[in-house]
């Protein structure tokens, strides 16, 4: 039967769609001209007047800073809110799930704007500090629901064996689960990072003054500052950083998990 | 072991969005902090004319913002479900990467495109489809455009998700017996993934509502949302209870479609499994006659 080519013709403008803005980003920070509307030549001086901002490194610093801080912290949460939805299912958990998933469907100004307020009222100067806490509370959510879809692939048995040639739990967790947990619990790092590098709004609202991060300095500069080739540079640098976590992320979360019975007839006299 | 993420949670997202509420019943002082009585003040300035408009925008430009990504994902999710599994994974990849990429860069990149300089004028221009006045920036059409740009991913992956269970000979069946592919396309396959449909509508609609950067970097002074007011109101006239307050009405317009939703699947669920233990009933008194 002949297939109808519409859905096809349709898939491919749509990508068209989602990637034109990006590749004119992208070519025109190697363009001469300064709105990009026609090409007037190749030229790298955007990027070296990008690269001698000292307050665009400072903010790269920032962000790195942060995004580290909070993948940390939210893998060490994740991780174990993963492990109790996994483990146990009771009205409890029912409600730590709900906890957990909450965040990932609230617009993000109602986190930035709910987080401001919090800590004005407990009168904490906003600064650094601020921003790593609100990141984290963002990136835990991402990191459980990583590392939950991992651990629906894990083989129980496998701590059963553990416990049964003697491990105690906690051996046996951090023996047989953990390794096998890690790529889930990198992948979930990874974008975790990723996220709280690209953040804008929530990180918008508890930046507080002197504070900037590379999405905040990529805002100010497209509301102030003259100098748009540059901020294409910027923006194309942000963009490859992006991608390469991201495909990195990917990388982690496809690979395989062993299971118990493929071991048992691999190793099995039969 | 459920403690630490409990905890934490309770800390920076319960805490905080209770916060919000009781803040909204106070009063702002003159210092830009808080009052300390309770009072209905600030609702009622909520009321007055200036904020319906807005609040009326925010939902049609987020209801529009809805149906044009659906209406794009459903081919989409269509042409990638039909796939062979390898091409599938790739072109699902493709759909996301730039989801993951910064918001304020997408954005920024629209920026460019509608300039009155940039790409899109131009080749407007040149295909005589714009004058040379035409402002493409600043107006509640770019957030419309920008708006279903960012969004679009939010809408193909659920819809993907669902057409990818579906059993394609249904339509191969419809078209036997003489449905043309459209409305094969239209009775058969959107019924099927009605779910995925459902949550494509929320990932769009949750977002396009509480959306700040895109009607700030290209919508216009006559273009503001919702967003733009609680911004507004934190930081530069830093009147906090009118931005919980409006806040807390922003929740309540992204909570109530949640919970109706989750509701409505509940209760077809509940039907769906009534209806079949009639049916097994109905088949097994019929055996044991």
């Amino acid at each position: 039967m002949k297939r109808n080519s519409f859905p096809l013709v349709m898939l491919v403008l749509v990508l068209a769609f989602l990637y034109l803005p990006i590749v004119v980003l992208t070519s025109n920070s190697f363009n001469l001209s300064r709105f990009g509307g026609t090409w007037e030549g190749f030229t790298l001086k955007w990027y070296s007047q990008l690269f001698n901002d000292s307050q665009v490194w400072a903010a790269f610093i920032n962000s790195l800073l942060i995004a580290t801080g909070a993948t940390l912290a939210s893998c060490l949460l994740g991780t174990t809110a993963a492990l109790a939805l996994h483990r146990w299912n009771s009205r409890l958990q029912n409600l730590h799930y709900g906890l957990i998933y909450t965040p990932l469907v609230i617009p993000e100004i109602l986190m930035g704007i709910s987080l401001l307020l919090t800590f004005t009222a407990i009168g904490m100067n906003c600064g650094l500090h601020t921003i790593l806490l609100a990141h984290t509370t963002f990136c835990v959510s991402y990191v459980t629901m990583t590392v939950l879809a991992r651990l629906q692939d894990f083989d129980d048995s496998l701590i059963e064996a553990a416990r049964d040639l003697g491990a105690n739990a906690w051996i046996s967790f951090l023996r047989v689960q953990l390794p096998l947990l890690l790529p889930g619990i990198i992948s979930g790092g990874l974008l975790a990072f990723t996220l709280s590098i690209d953040d804008f709004v929530i990180t918008f609202f508890v930046a507080g003054p002197g504070s900037s991060t590379l999405p905040l300095k990529v805002y100010s500069m497209i509301k102030h500052s003259p100098k748009l080739p540059v901020i294409n540079c910027l923006s194309t640098v942000m963009l490859l950083f992006t991608f390469a976590l991201v495909l990195t992320s990917r990388a982690f979360q496809n690979l395989k998990q062993p299971k118990a019975h493929n071991g048992l007839k691999n190793g099995g006299p039969a | 072991m459920s403690f630490p993420s409990v905890l934490w949670l309770t800390f920076f997202f319960v805490i905080p969005t209770l916060l919000v509420v009781a803040i909204s019943f106070h009063s702002a002082s003159p210092d830009g902090g808080i009052g300390k009585e309770w009072t209905l003040e600030t609702w009622r300035h909520i009321s007055n004319p200036n904020y319906p408009a807005i609040i009326w925008r925010t939902l049609w430009i987020s209801a529009a913002t809805t149906a044009g990504c659906v209406i794009l994902a459903l081919p989409c999710a269509f042409a990638i479900a039909r796939m062979q599994k390898k091409r599938r994974t790739i072109m699902a990849g493709l759909i996301m990467l730039p989801f993951w990429t910064s918001f304020v860069v997408r954005v920024f990149a629209w920026r460019l495109l509608l300039h009155p300089e940039g790409f899109l004028k131009h080749v407007l221009l040149a295909l005589g489809l714009a004058e040379p006045n035409t402002q493409l920036l600043y107006n509640s059409g770019a957030i419309l455009l920008v708006s279903v740009y960012s969004f679009l991913p939010f809408a193909i992956m659920p819809i993907y998700a669902a057409a990818e269970k579906f059993d394609f000979s249904l339509l191969e069946a419809a078209r036997d017996l003489g449905a043309r592919s459209f409305l094969a396309f239209r009775k058969i396959f959107i019924p099927g993934i009605r779910r995925g449909v459902i949550s494509a509508t929320l990932m769009v609609f949750i977002p396009s509502v509480g959306s700040y950067v895109i009607p700030d970097l290209v919508g216009g002074k006559n273009s503001e949302l919702v967003g733009n007011k609680i911004y507004q109101r934190t930081f530069p006239d830093r009147n906090l209870p009118h931005a919980s307050a409006l806040s807390a009405l922003m929740a309540i317009g992204v909570l109530v479609p949640l919970g109706l939703v989750a509701w409505l699947l509940k209760r077809q669920d509940r039907n769906e499994a009534l209806r079949l233990a009639e049916a097994n009933g109905v088949k097994q008194r019929g055996g044991a006659a």
